[in-house]
C-alpha cells in the first residue's frame, strides 16, 4: 500500500451498506486524493455502484464515515452531494434530452438578469464551458441532435460549471469510440491538472493503463487493496479483481485451436443488404460451424447489420437468402421461424423482461415459435428451465427468481438459453460480454465457441477487438457504416483488425 | 422564444394555420363572421378554457395528466354560489377562500403522486369523483348567483373601440397566459418543469428539486380550475354540480392541439392559447352553422385530437435523430483519431 | 402450534386475492349489519331472488368490462373509452330493433325492425370496431393507451348521439329483455354471459400462452418482439376483446332500462372498471394480472354502492366514497407507505 504525502481529499472509514439478503459494502476505507485520477474496479457485484451512490448521497450508509478533507459529510442526496463539490457523471448520460445543450449545462443554476432567465448569457457561458473541453457546438440545439459522446461531455462540462472538486465518471466510456475516448481522456488529464480528484470506474483494462494514477480493487463488496497503477501489472489486476489465478490466455494461442476446424456450409448470406442511415450496402456470409466476427467502432453499423439480418429493420436494398431457399425477413418472427436467434446489445431494454420469472424467460422465445395454442406445459416449462440452468451455470435460487434480480452475466446466460431451447441454426451475439464480470466473461466465449463447434452458425458482434479475435473463424469489418474488409484465417490478427477500423489513411 | 421550423414547432404551426383556415372558412361561408367581436367572443367564452388549459400544461409539460380539473372547476362554482347566496359571504373573501381550496386540493394530489409514486392519471381521477361529490353533498340542484356586485362584474363591457369589448374575464385569462409564459420560459420553476418531462431520473441526478416542483405543477393546476371555476361562475352566474362536464379533455385537446407533446417536456404556453381558440372556433362555426346539433362539437373535438396526436407521432422519430449530422461528425473526428490509434485499442497486444 | 399457525396466516396474507376477499367479506357484513335479511335468499316461481342475487346481477356489466379491462392494464395499457363503447353498442341495438307491438289476429305480437340476432351482432360488431380503432391507434400508430382511448372518449359520446339523434330511444320489443333482465334454470341471464366469458377468458389465459404474452407485451414490449412475440397483434386482439366486453356489457344496461340514451348510458363506467381492476390487485403498471381479483373488485364496488343505498345515506356520497377507495387502495399498493409503516428505519431508500 503507497503511502502518500498530501491529505486526501475524499475519505470513508468503515463504510458499510446492506441491503435485504445482500451485504453490498463491508468495512471498505477509500481515499481519493487532490489531482489524481483513482480506478475503482471489481466485478460486477463488487460494490462500485454501491459506493459511489453512498459517496452521491443516494444511499446512506449503515456504518463508517464519509470524509471531505478531514470533514465528516452526510450527503442526503445527489444535489447535497454536488452542492458539497462531488458531481458524478453515470454511464448513461442523465441529461434531459429536450432541453438545449446551454440549459443541460446550466439548468438549476441558470444565470438572471431583471428576474428572468438571461438565455444569451447561459448560452455564451455554455460555448465557453465546453470550449475548456475542446468541444464547439451549436449550444442552443436540444441535446437530443448530438451524438451520446458529445452528451457525455455536456454532462462533464455540468459537472464543471458547478465547480466540482470531486469527479465522479461511473463507466462514461462504454459508449465512446476510441477517438471519444482519447478526447475524455485529454479532458479528465486538464481537470486533474487544475487539481480536480477524479473517481473513474471502467470496465476496460486499457484504460485503467492509459490515464490512471492509482487503483482501489473492490471484491464482494471489500476493499482488496489500493495500489499505485506502476506497481500493478494487468494480471495482478485481473486476479485480483477474481480471487483466483486467471492467466490473461494470449489470443494467438487460443487461436491456435479455431484453425483446425473446417468450416460447414453456408447458412445465411445477405448481398448487397443495406439501409439508409443505417449501413450501406454490404455483403456477407454465415456458414455452419463457424463463427463470423464482426468489428468496429462505436456507430460503425454493427448493430444495424445485425437488426438488418435479424429482420428488426427492414432493409431498403439487397437481399438475404437462406441456403435452403427463402427471402428476407419482414419481422423477428420470420427470422426465428428460419432458425435464427439474437441476444441484443441492450440486454434490459431489448432482452430480458425483468419481472417475469427466470423460466418465463427462457420459454418466451419457444412458446412464441410454437404460438398461442401450442402451450408448453408447466412441467416441460420447469424442465427446460432446469436444463440450461444446469447446462449454462445459470446462478439462481430457483427458476422462479425474477430474472431482473439475477446478476448481469446470469441474465446473459438465460438470454443464451432463450434461444438454444428454440434449437436455432444460427445465433447472433450482440456485444454478449458487456458490462458482465470477468469470470462470465470467460463462461460466455467458451460457449460460443461449444456452440460453433455443434454446428451453429454464430455472428459475434463486440467491440472488444480482443475478443472478437479469440473466437472468430472470419471477421469482417465495418467503418462509418460501411464494410471495410474481411479477414480469415492466417490474416486474422488484431494489428490487422486495427488497420481495418482505422482505415486507409493511417 | 425563438421560433425556428424544426420538429417541435410543426404542430404548433399546423394549429395556427389552421385556425387562421378556419377562420377564413367561416369569414366565407357565414355572413357576420368576419367581425372583430366575433374573434374577441372567442376570448369572452373561453376564458374558463384558457385557464384550466394552462394549468393543464404545465402538469402535460412535466409529462403527467390532470383529470380533476372540470369537477374542480364545478365544486368551485358550487362553493361559490353557496357561500355567496346562502351565506351571504363577500364575493372577495369567497374568492380568496376558493382559490385556496384549489390549490390545496392540487397540493394533495401532487403529494399523493409524488410522496406515494402513484400514477397521476388514478390520481386525478380519485380527485374527480372527491371534488363531484362535494358539490352534490352541498347542493344536488343549481344555485342562481343573484348578489348584485357578482353580476356587475359578470356582466361589464370592457370597451376596446368602437363596439367591441371584452369581460373581465378575458383579463383575468390574459393576465394567467402572460404570467403562465414567464414562467414557463423565464423562470427557474418552468426550467424543471421542462426538466422533468424530459427525463425525470436525470432531474433528480441533476439535483432539480423535483420533488416540491412536481407537487407545485398540481398544486398550480389545482389554482387554476379554482381560478377557471371562479371565472366561469363569472361566466354562468351559477353553481352546478354538473358544471364543466367534460373540462377536462376540453382542456388535454386544447393543450395537445396547441403542440405540447404528451409525452411531457415539449411545449409552449402560447400553443395552447390557439389550441383554446380553435375549439372555441369549432363551437362559433356549428353555432353559425345553426343545422349542426351540438354533438357534432365532441365528434370534432375528437378528430382534432386524433390528428393532432397522429401528427405528433409522426414527427417524433425525427425530432430526436439528426442521423446526417450524427455521422458526419462521427466520421470527422474518426479521422482525427485514426493516425494517434490512441483509447481503447492502444496495448491490446502490448 | 401457534407459531405454524402465524405463518399460515401471514402466508394467507401474502395472497394476492386476499386483501379484495377480506373488502368484500366487510362490506357485506356491513350489509348485513344494515339490513338482517340481506344474507337472505328464496326461491319464488323457480327464481332465485335476494339481495346477494341482486348484487350479482346488477354488477354483471361491470364485471364484463372490468375483465376486459383486465387484459387491457396488464399490457400496460388502459381504456377509458368503455363507457363510450357501451352508449354506442346501446345506441345500434335500440335504433336497430326499436319494435312496436301489433295485434295480429287478435294476439299481441312484438315486431323488432331488424332481426334480434342480427341486431345483436350488429351492436357488437360495432362496439368491436371501437376496440379495433383504439387497438390500431395504440399498437399500429403506437400511442399512449390513455390518449388513444380518450379520443374515443370524446367522439364516442357524439357518435352514440349522432346514432340516436341526441335522444333517449325507447325499446318496446319484449324478447330483447331476456338480455338484460330474463332468468334461466333460476338465476339471472346476465350472470351466464359473465359466467362464460370468465370461463373463457380463464382458458385462454391459462391453459394457452397468452396469458404469458400479455404479460411479456406488458412488461416490455421492444424485448417481446425481439423475443419473436407479435406484440401488436396482441395489443389488437386486447384492445378489440375490450370493446367486445363493453358491447356486451352495452347490451345488458340497454336491456335493463330498456332504452338506450347516448349521452348517459355507462357514464363513468371506465372509472368504476378501472377501480374494480386495482382493488382486485392487479397493477396498473401492467404485468401481473388476476381475472378473478378484477371480479371480486367489481362486486366491492357493487356491494358498496348497496351499502350506501341501504344505509339511507344520500346516494350521491356514493362518489366520494368512491374517492376514498381509490386513495385508500393506491395508498395501500404504494411500496413508500409500506416502507414507512413496515421499515421505519429504512426510509428514504431506494434499493
Amino acid at each position: 500500500m503507497a503511502a502518500t504525502a498530501s491529505q486526501p481529499l475524499l475519505e470513508t472509514c468503515g463504510l458499510g451498506k446492506s441491503f435485504p439478503g445482500v451485504r453490498a459494502l463491508h468495512q471498505v476505507d477509500f481515499r481519493l486524493l487532490p489531482g489524481e485520477i483513482h480506478v475503482v474496479m471489481g466485478q460486477n457485484g463488487a460494490g462500485k455502484s454501491t459506493l459511489i451512490k453512498l459517496l452521491t448521497g443516494v444511499y446512506t450508509p449503515d456504518s463508517g464515515e464519509i470524509k471531505l478533507s478531514g470533514q465528516t459529510i452526510h450527503p442526503t442526496s445527489p444535489e447535497a452531494a454536488q452542492a458539497l463539490g462531488i458531481s458524478t457523471v453515470y454511464q448513461e448520460v442523465n441529461l434531459c434530452p429536450n432541453l438545449s445543450v446551454a440549459e443541460n449545462i446550466f439548468i438549476g443554476r441558470l444565470p438572471r438578469r431583471w428576474g428572468r432567465i438571461d438565455w444569451a448569457e447561459a448560452e455564451r457561458l455554455a460555448t465557453r464551458e465546453l470550449a475548456e473541453l475542446n468541444l464547439h457546438i451549436d449550444v442552443s440545439k436540444p441535446l437530443a441532435d448530438y451524438p451520446v459522446a458529445v452528451q457525455q461531455m455536456v454532462a462533464i462540462a455540468r459537472a464543471m460549471a458547478r465547480e466540482a472538486q470531486i469527479l465522479i465518471l461511473d463507466e462514461p466510456t462504454s459508449s465512446l469510440d476510441a477517438g471519444e475516448v482519447k478526447q475524455l481522456f485529454d479532458a479528465m488529464r486538464c481537470l486533474k491538472e487544475k487539481g480536480v480528484a477524479i473517481l473513474f470506474v471502467t470496465h476496460f483494462l486499457d484504460q485503467v493503463y492509459a490515464v490512471a494514477d492509482r487503483i482501489t480493487v473492490l471484491r464482494n463488496g471489500e476493499r482488496v487493496g489500493e495500489y499505485p497503477v506502476a506497481e500493478l501489472g494487468r494480471r495482478e489486476l485481473v486476479s485480483r479483481m477474481v480471487g483466483r489465478d486467471i492467466a490473461e490466455q494470449s489470443t494467438a494461442a487460443a487461436r491456435a485451436d479455431l484453425c483446425g476446424q473446417a468450416a460447414g456450409a453456408a447458412f445465411l448470406s445477405a448481398r448487397g443488404l443495406g439501409r439508409h442511415g443505417a449501413v450501406r450496402p454490404l455483403d456477407l456470409e454465415l456458414r455452419a460451424g463457424e463463427v463470423l466476427g464482426l468489428s468496429g467502432l462505436l456507430g460503425s453499423g454493427r448493430t444495424e447489420t445485425a437488426r438488418l439480418l435479424f429482420g428488426v429493420d427492414s432493409p431498403d436494398c439487397g437481399e438475404l437468402s437462406l441456403a435452403e431457399g427463402g427471402t428476407r425477413f419482414r419481422s423477428p418472427r420470420d427470422a426465428i421461424e428460419a432458425g435464427l436467434g439474437y441476444c441484443p446489445e441492450d440486454r434490459k431494454t431489448e432482452g430480458i423482461i425483468a419481472e417475469l420469472t427466470l423460466r418465463e424467460n427462457i420459454v418466451l422465445a419457444l412458446q412464441a415459435k410454437r404460438g398461442l395454442f401450442r402451450f408448453l406445459s408447466m412441467r416441460r416449462q420447469l424442465a427446460l428451465a432446469q436444463h440450461y440452468i444446469e447446462l449454462l451455470g445459470i446462478k439462481t435460487p430457483s427458476t422462479e427468481k425474477p430474472i431482473g434480480q439475477l446478476s448481469g452475466g446470469n441474465q446473459q446466460k438465460a438470454l443464451l438459453a432463450r434461444w438454444l431451447a428454440t434449437e436455432p441454426r444460427m445465433l447472433i451475439l450482440d456485444e454478449p460480454t458487456r458490462g458482465i464480470d470477468v469470470a462470465a466473461k470467460q463462461e460466455i466465449m467458451q460457449q460460443v465457441l461449444v456452440l460453433c463447434g455443434k454446428g451453429l452458425a454464430i455472428l459475434f458482434i463486440s467491440s472488444e477487438t480482443e475478443e472478437v479475435v479469440r473466437v472468430s473463424h472470419r471477421i469482417a469489418v465495418l467503418r462509418d457504416r460501411a464494410k471495410a474488409g474481411e479477414l480469415a484465417g492466417e490474416e486474422i490478427d488484431e494489428q490487422a483488425v486495427l488497420r481495418l477500423i482505422v482505415g486507409a489513411e493511417a | 422564444m425563438k421560433l425556428k421550423l424544426t420538429p417541435r414547432t410543426v404542430p404548433l404551426l399546423v394549429t395556427v394555420l389552421l385556425f387562421v383556415l378556419m377562420f377564413a372558412v367561416g369569414s366565407w361561408r357565414y355572413e357576420g363572421f368576419f367581425a372583430p367581436q366575433v374573434f374577441l367572443n372567442l376570448f369572452i367564452d373561453n376564458a374558463f378554457l384558457l385557464v384550466v388549459g394552462v394549468g393543464m400544461t404545465f402538469v402535460i409539460l412535466s409529462g403527467g395528466i390532470d383529470l380533476s380539473v372540470g369537477s374542480v372547476i364545478a365544486l368551485t362554482t358550487m362553493v361559490t354560489a353557496s357561500l355567496v347566496e346562502h351565506h351571504q359571504w363577500s364575493i372577495w373573501a369567497v374568492i380568496l377562500l376558493v382559490l385556496l381550496m384549489g390549490s390545496a386540493l392540487g397540493l394533495l394530489m401532487g403529494v399523493l403522486i409524488q410522496v406515494f409514486r402513484l400514477q397521476p392519471f388514478i390520481v386525478t381521477l380519485g380527485g374527480m369523483f372527491l371534488a363531484r361529490g362535494l358539490c352534490y353533498l352541498i347542493s344536488i340542484d343549481a344555485i342562481t348567483i343573484t348578489e348584485a356586485s357578482y353580476s356587475v362584474i359578470s356582466q361589464h363591457h370592457i370597451v376596446l373601440w368602437a363596439d367591441n369589448f371584452i369581460s373581465w374575464n378575458v383579463v383575468i385569462a390574459l393576465v394567467v397566459v402572460a404570467l403562465a409564459i414567464y414562467l414557463a420560459h423565464y423562470s427557474a420553476f418552468g426550467r424543471n418543469v421542462y426538466a422533468i418531462g424530459g427525463n425525470e431520473r436525470s432531474a433528480v441526478l441533476m439535483g432539480l428539486p423535483v420533488a416540491r416542483t412536481k407537487i407545485l405543477v398540481y398544486t398550480l393546476s389545482g389554482f387554476c380550475s379554482a381560478l377557471a371555476g371562479v371565472v366561469f361562475s363569472f361566466y354562468m352566474l351559477s353553481g352546478y354540480g354538473l358544471h364543466a362536464q367534460g373540462m377536462e379533455l376540453d382542456a388535454i385537446a386544447a393543450v395537445v392541439i396547441g403542440g405540447t407533446l404528451l409525452s411531457g417536456g415539449v411545449g409552449y404556453v402560447f400553443g395552447t392559447v390557439f389550441g383554446v381558440l380553435i375549439l372555441g372556433l369549432i363551437q362559433t362555426l356549428i353555432m353559425f352553422d345553426g343545422t349542426l346539433s351540438s354533438w357534432w362539437t365532441k365528434i370534432a373535438i375528437g378528430l382534432l385530437l386524433c390528428g393532432f396526436c397522429l401528427l405528433q407521432r409522426l414527427l417524433e422519430p425525427r425530432a430526436g435523430q439528426g442521423a446526417s449530422r450524427w455521422r458526419g461528425l462521427r466520421r470527422k473526428r474518426a479521422k482525427q483519431a485514426a493516425p494517434s490509434g490512441n483509447g481503447r485499442f492502444v496495448g491490446v497486444d502490448g | 402450534m401457534r407459531h405454524t399457525l402465524l405463518d399460515k396466516l401471514a402466508q394467507w396474507g401474502r395472497h394476492p386475492l386476499c386483501w379484495p376477499v377480506l373488502t368484500l367479506v366487510a362490506l357485506l357484513l356491513l350489509n348485513w349489519a344494515f339490513n338482517p335479511q340481506f344474507l337472505h335468499l328464496e326461491i319464488r316461481n323457480g327464481r332465485l331472488y335476494g339481495s346477494l342475487v341482486d348484487i350479482l346481477n346488477r354488477a354483471a356489466p361491470l364485471m364484463l368490462v372490468a375483465l376486459g379491462m383486465t387484459l387491457v392494464i396488464a399490457t400496460r395499457g388502459i381504456d377509458i373509452s368503455v363507457g363510450a363503447t357501451v352508449a354506442i353498442s346501446g345506441a345500434v341495438a335500440a335504433m336497430l330493433i326499436g319494435g312496436t307491438l301489433v295485434i295480429q289476429d287478435g294476439q299481441p305480437v312484438y315486431v323488432a325492425k331488424v332481426p334480434m340476432l342480427l341486431a345483436l351482432l350488429a351492436a357488437v360488431g360495432a362496439a368491436t370496431l371501437c376496440g379495433l380503432w383504439n387497438g390500431l391507434l395504440v399498437a399500429g400508430v403506437g400511442m399512449q393507451p390513455i390518449i388513444a382511448t380518450l379520443i374515443l372518449m370524446v367522439a364516442g359520446r357524439g357518435i352514440a348521439q349522432l346514432l340516436s339523434n341526441g335522444q333517449i330511444i325507447t325499446i318496446y320489443y319484449q324478447p330483447f329483455f331476456f338480455v338484460g333482465n330474463g332468468y334461466l334454470l333460476g338465476l339471472p341471464f346476465p350472470l351466464y354471459i359473465v359466467a362464460a366469458v370468465f370461463g373463457l377468458l380463464l382458458w385462454l389465459t391459462r391453459r394457452t400462452a397468452l396469458g404469458l404474452f400479455i404479460q411479456a407485451v406488458g412488461l416490455n414490449p421492444v424485448a417481446s418482439r425481439f423475443a419473436g412475440l407479435n406484440a401488436r397483434a396482441i395489443l389488437l386482439c386486447v384492445y378489440a376483446f375490450c370493446g367486445l366486453l363493453a358491447g356486451i356489457a352495452g347490451l345488458i344496461v340497454c336491456s335493463n332500462v330498456k332504452s338506450a340514451d347516448g349521452n348517459n348510458a355507462g357514464l363513468l363506467l371506465e372509472l368504476d372498471a378501472i377501480l374494480a381492476v386495482t382493488l382486485g390487485g392487479t397493477s396498473l403498471a401492467g404485468g401481473r394480472f388476476s381475472l378473478v381479483g378484477s371480479l371480486l373488485g367489481a362486486l366491492i364496488i357493487q356491494s358498496l354502492t348497496y351499502a350506501i343505498y341501504s344505509t339511507g345515506v344520500p346516494p350521491e356520497v356514493n362518489l366520494v366514497i368512491k374517492a376514498a377507495v381509490v386513495f385508500a387502495v393506491c395508498l395501500l399498493q404504494s411500496e413508500t407507505l409500506r416502507r414507512w409503516v413496515f421499515q421505519p428505519r429504512l426510509k428514504g431508500e431506494e434499493a
